[in-house]
């Protein structure tokens, strides 16, 4: 499970991920599945809008005041029992880890989902170190087994059909009977359950991620429809819990706010199976529960993002909305994005984070048509921080820019015509940006020679096909925006 | 490793443009964490006491629990009895030592007390902290009474709620909280629960039983 970036090649990524055929069976459920369940969620609760201006203050607030939360939270978790360790980077925070399994002299680890992990590459580490790491998520466990990086932030095996789930359980599984039969989904399941059973009781060390961190408690939530996370935090002796410095929010009431909109913007339930409180280790009647409870808070550059303009971007709850309503997301999938985060959230945060050196080509990774924003929780401006990392890519002159980000990127969409609506919005998109306050574009800037004698018409509102839409659907749906 | 807290509170610091020692920044925060406002509570989960119980049903089943109601506590044995014949499972529940299991008179069925976290049993019985009705959602506390495992490990969960203990909002249920830990204290686990276990993991198709139990039973006692 390296994770060796790959983003700076995202157009190459996206032509093999276009041609892969098992991929694009999988994706067709992305915007049958999630978008269409999102839509009914929201539908139901008319203080969804108010909800996410709510979320969105909350996230601002803390980020304002982070130094201070985060001393409070502290103050908290030890008083409850526990340790924090804070960790700048993903070597310290791994460091922290083996410390801490090496103490209790842990050869199983159990895992639930963490995006932090990820970033952090921790199972390499463990394994390294003759420490088994045991993804317990049911799409983690399955690109465990395939030695892959999650395709999507809530879903990692979003990326798969059951035939290849099948194919990775019967290399995998080699003490079951061979000729066992895996036809349904369901099998698959009471074979992944019973197998991972045996690791949830045996584990020494359980390592969960965190949604949020709580300053008024020292809490940390977990969000999960499995129930994995919970047998990961509650059988082992001990428990480390992996989170960034910006999943800090102020009290338990600025939580149920979020959780508001968390599940329902992510798979379209008003609440996630499985909401997840805990406060530091056992205490004196607990009949369970781990006796270390340890929490590990990375900075990873975020600390630096607080300053400037992709400061929004650490509101982000990773609810993966915006991935899953992004038409290029929905044709190339999470892969093609190179590194550990994909889609618009991916395309803004992965060059925060390991480098535009090293992402070029991400913040091209989008058909700009705004849907992205539309549906964030936590209202992130995507579109507009995309093209802020492209202008800062073109100064630095990451890339030829006329030729790769407009001429090049249109022909690419133009031959894959499942991203014809986007890549058209896009198109609107971009000319609307160029032309800003100005009634005909003279001089469009990678057209030069085309533009030199014709004046070219600044779009009005959107594609024909968004207009068309908005005209029949009266006021509730919205045209793309630029 | 205080190497690395010193400087990433600096750098948070220098980000932000402050010092930490601006009295004005500390007063907000203090106030904010005392204070702890509620943000937007949205309506659907109020009502009087039989209307949330009815909103409560209804989100319940949305996630795909089972219900049943009884007249009182001591009516539970019954009702589980009855379940688990229906569902052909051995009657043997485990469950923690909430003095309210104990106090009922299991004759149908084996109550096996809680001791060690067994992971092979197929049926266990927990009572709620309280229930929010508007996403008809479950909160269990930690220890003793009432086990975190068993909400987890067996097959079928059995939970048991008083009608007085629903709640319409989170922001009540947290308030009840503090009230029984005080303010700023927490339980060491409180688990919100809605619905059985599930997964979507295998070609996008759900599932329930993921890892925690395939079926969320919840019996409804009456006190109200
Ligand atoms: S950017 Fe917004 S929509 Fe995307 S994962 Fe983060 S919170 Fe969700």
């Amino acid at each position: 499970m390296s994770i060796t970036p790959t983003s700076a090649q995202f157009k190459t990524n996206a032509h093999h991920a276009l041609g892969d055929a098992d991929l694009q069976s999988a994706l067709a459920h992305v915007p049958t599945g999630f978008v269409a369940n999102r839509a009914s969620a929201i539908a139901n609760l008319p203080e969804f809008d108010a909800l996410r201006d709510s979320a969105r203050d909350i996230k601002n607030h803390t980020l304002a005041h982070l130094d201070l939360y985060l001393e409070a939270y502290e103050e908290k978790v030890k008083a409850a029992g526990g340790h924090v360790h804070f960790a700048r980077t993903s070597d310290e925070a791994n460091a922290i880890v083996l410390e801490i399994c090496k103490a209790h002299d842990a050869h199983i680890v159990t895992k639930g989902k963490s995006m932090i992990s990820e970033e952090m590459g921790l199972n390499d580490v463990l394994a390294a170190h003759a420490i088994t790491p045991v993804e317990t998520d049911l799409g983690e466990y399955i690109i465990q087994l395939r030695h892959e990086t999650p395709s999507h932030i809530i879903a990692p095996a979003a990326h798969l059909t059951k035939a290849q789930v099948e194919g990775d359980f019967r290399r995998a599984h080699v003490d079951l009977d061979r000729a066992r039969n895996l036809e349904e989904p369901e099998t698959l399941l009471a074979e992944a359950r019973t197998i991972l059973r045996q690791n949830f009781l045996k584990a020494d060390v359980g390592i969960t991620g965190a949604n949020f961190l709580i300053a008024e408690t020292g809490t940390s939530i977990i969000v999960t429809n499995e129930g994995n996370g919970d047998l990961t935090q509650t059988l082992p002796k001990v428990h480390i819990v992996l989170a960034s410095i910006e999943k800090l929010v102020p009290t338990l009431e600025d939580a149920a706010q979020i959780l508001r909109v968390l599940a329902r913007s992510a798979t379209g339930q008003d609440m996630s199976v499985y909401t997840t409180l805990s406060t530091g280790p056992r205490r004196a009647d607990d009949p369970d529960g781990p006796e270390h409870y340890h929490v590990i808070i990375l900075d990873n550059g975020r600390s630096s993002m607080l300053a400037g303009p992709f400061k929004d971007m650490l509101r982000c709850i990773r609810c993966g909305a915006c991935m899953n309503h992004c038409p290029v997301y929905q044709a190339v999938g999470g892969h093609a994005y190179g590194w550990v985060y994909p889609g618009p959230m991916g395309a803004v945060l992965t060059p925060a984070l390991i480098g535009l050196d090293q992402s070029a080509d991400l913040p091209n990774a989008s058909s700009f048509c705004g849907k992205c924003e539309e549906v964030c929780p936590v209202r992130i401006p995507l579109p507009k921080l995309m093209r802020l990392w492209r202008d800062r890519a073109f100064e630095r002159h990451l890339m030829p820019w006329t030729q790769r980000a407009a001429l090049g990127f249109w022909a690419f969409f133009a031959r894959h015509p499942r991203l014809y609506r986007g890549a058209t919005s896009m198109a609107i998109g971009m000319l609307g940006l160029f032309g800003r306050g100005k009634d005909n574009l003279n001089a469009l800037p990678f057209l030069k020679a085309w533009t030199k004698s014709r004046d070219f018409p600044v779009p009005q509102g959107g594609t024909f096909q968004a207009q068309w839409a908005k005209r029949n659907a009266g006021p509730q749906i919205k045209a793309p925006k630029s | 490793m205080s190497d690395a807290r010193t400087e990433i509170f600096s750098s948070i610091r220098r980000a932000l443009g402050v010092t930490s020692t601006e009295a004005p920044r500390r007063a907000i925060v203090e106030d904010r964490l005392e204070r702890a406002p509620k943000g937007i509570v949205p309506a659907r989960g109020q009502g009087d006491p039989a209307a949330r119980k009815e909103i409560f049903k209804t989100q319940a089943l949305r996630a795909q629990t089972s219900l049943a109601e009884v007249a009182s506590l001591d009516a539970v044995p019954a009702e589980v009895a009855t379940y688990l014949r229906d569902n052909n499972l051995a009657a043997r529940v485990r469950g923690g030592a909430d003095p309210r299991l104990a106090s009922m008179s299991w004759t149908e069925t084996d109550f096996i007390l809680e001791q060690a976290k067994e992971g092979s049993d197929l049926t266990s019985i927990s009572i709620a902290f309280g229930g929010v009705a508007e996403t008809g959602t479950l909160a269990f506390v930690a220890g003793k009474d009432n086990p975190t495992h068993l909400n987890f490990l067996p097959d079928h969960h059995i939970a048991v709620l008083q009608a007085s203990d629903i709640v319409s909002d989170y922001e009540r249920l947290l308030r009840k909280l503090r009230m029984v830990y005080g303010k700023g204290l927490m339980p060491r686990v409180l688990n919100f629960i809605t619905g059985p276990s599930r997964s979507a993991d295998i070609a996008h198709t759900l599932l329930l039983g993921a890892h925690g139990p395939r079926r969320l039973h919840i019996i409804i006692v009456n006190d109200v």
